[in-house]
């Protein structure tokens, strides 16, 4: 095991850092955590702030993250950072307002129609496309 | 010559339309790049949140979360249709939303309770008209799929699966292959399926047991993961939905120029048949007259 571990930091839009680093502290939900190569598995959540970086022969770099997830293995490390506000309650907002747009949708829809009617639509959708792909090859 | 009019009228809408849909040619071909661009950038996390998960369920926690485990019966099933908002982008929504359906009597045929999450408003519209049971919808993402904005409707459903509303979730998406080919894909995403679940290479290794100091405590932090294990799964999908909508956009709207173009060329050589047809006439008819004299 030498003295460098992996460092990925990631966010669902876009890789924020990924290269090797002797040392990272990170804002721990419990306090600011400092990780040396080495470190024993961990997992915890962490709140937004900066994480300090030294990475090998370069002075320490702080890289701002809005809260996540640490992942801590030996030889490697993951930050999970989160690119929304999360919160249960926010979560729980957004999911009702989620559900009752769907409600809404669902009272609007014109009367009671069922699979055949679709599947009819469906069908001549695909004829529709067949024959503009027939047409099309036949003009080439 | 009332017929020549008539053709260069519909000369002109011809051209006016081709227009139209070479502007939205190059619209969707400079979309299509943001698009694929932040596809790609989406991947890291979606590969790193999967081995942080893969590790986790190698870890010997005694929590064992409600998604990694397998039930036998299955009576009712959530499934979650990515499509996209606006239509004009060939046969893509109707690929996904055709093998949605064909699924979704097979299962119906086995007695099973399908619920639907819409993403997009095409699905939207055909789930609603064929009077499927939705539980929560999201439209209008615009070119950007927030993943703010997908957390409300995702969470109905896996809440749903937690309190055993659901045996199983499956999602439907347009799969991006490349540019000209995009191919409607079923995937299971509840219970996340073993091959989820592996990391790359390190598979074997690691055999004793071990396990992670969970800060501050195992259970919520294990949720979590998981939660944005499949929040990342499912906005993965819609990132490559929009980039397949903007690509099946490009391509459909090439072919729909072409098309006009050649409709174009016919039209235009029909009127210079009938312009000359008319001369013809003309001439014939001053000819004769002359020869009456």
């Amino acid at each position: 095991m030498g003295t460098i571990f992996h460092l990925d930091i990631v966010s669902a839009e876009e890789s924020i850092y990924s290269g090797p680093a002797e040392f990272i502290a990170a804002p721990a939900l419990m306090g600011e955590v400092g990780i040396f190569p080495n470190h024993t598995p961990m997992l915890t959540r962490i709140r937004s702030g900066m994480v300090r970086i030294k990475a090998p022969l370069k002075d320490e770099e702080a890289v701002y993250v809005s809260g996540g997830m640490l992942e801590v293995q030996p030889d490697v490390v993951t930050i999970l950072a989160d690119t929304a506000i999360r919160g249960n309650d926010l979560d729980e907002a957004k999911a009702l307002e989620a559900k009752r747009r769907a409600e809404e949708a669902m009272k609007n829809k014109i009367s009671e129609i069922e699979y055949a009617r679709a599947q009819a639509e469906l069908i001549e959708a695909a004829a529709q496309l067949t024959a503009i792909q027939k047409l099309r090859n036949r003009g080439h | 010559m009332a017929g020549s009019r008539e053709i260069r009228n519909k000369i002109r809408s011809v051209k006016n339309t081709q227009k139209i849909t070479r502007a939205m040619e190059m619209v969707a071909a400079s979309k299509m790049r943001k698009a694929q661009e932040r596809m790609r950038k989406a991947r890291p996390y979606g590969e790193k949140i999967r081995n942080v998960a893969a590790h986790m369920s190698r870890a010997s926690t005694e929590y064992r979360h409600p998604f990694l485990i397998q039930r036998d019966t299955v009576k009712r099933v959530g499934i979650i249709v990515v499509t996209s908002d606006k239509g004009l982008c060939g046969g893509l929504n109707t690929n996904v939303l055709r093998k949605a359906v064909n699924q979704m009597r097979t299962w119906e045929t086995e007695g099973e309770q399908i619920e639907v999450c819409c993403i997009g408003n095409k699905g939207l519209g055909f789930m609603s008209r064929i009077g499927a049971n939705i539980i929560s919808q999201i439209t209008g993402l615009g070119d950007t799929a927030n993943i703010e904005k997908l957390i409300g409707a995702i969470k109905i459903v896996l809440d749903g699966y937690t309190a055993d509303r659901f045996d199983r979730v499956y999602l439907f998406y347009n799969r991006f292959v490349n540019t000209m080919k995009q191919e409607p894909a079923m995937e299971q995403l509840l219970p996340l399926s073993d091959e989820r679940m592996r990391v790359g290479k390190q598979d074997t290794e690691q055999k004793k047991l071990w396990d992670y100091l969970y800060e501050p405590e195992a259970k919520p932090i294990i949720d979590d993961i998981m939660i944005r294990y499949v929040e990342a799964l499912i906005y993965q999908a819609v990132t490559e939905n929009m980039a397949s909508e903007q690509s099946a956009r490009m391509v459909a709207m090439k072919a729909a120029s072409d098309n006009a173009g050649n409709l174009i060329n016919e039209l235009t050589l029909i009127y210079n048949k009938s312009r000359q047809a008319a001369i013809t006439k003309e001439l014939s008819e001053i000819v004769g007259g002359a020869a009456a004299v």
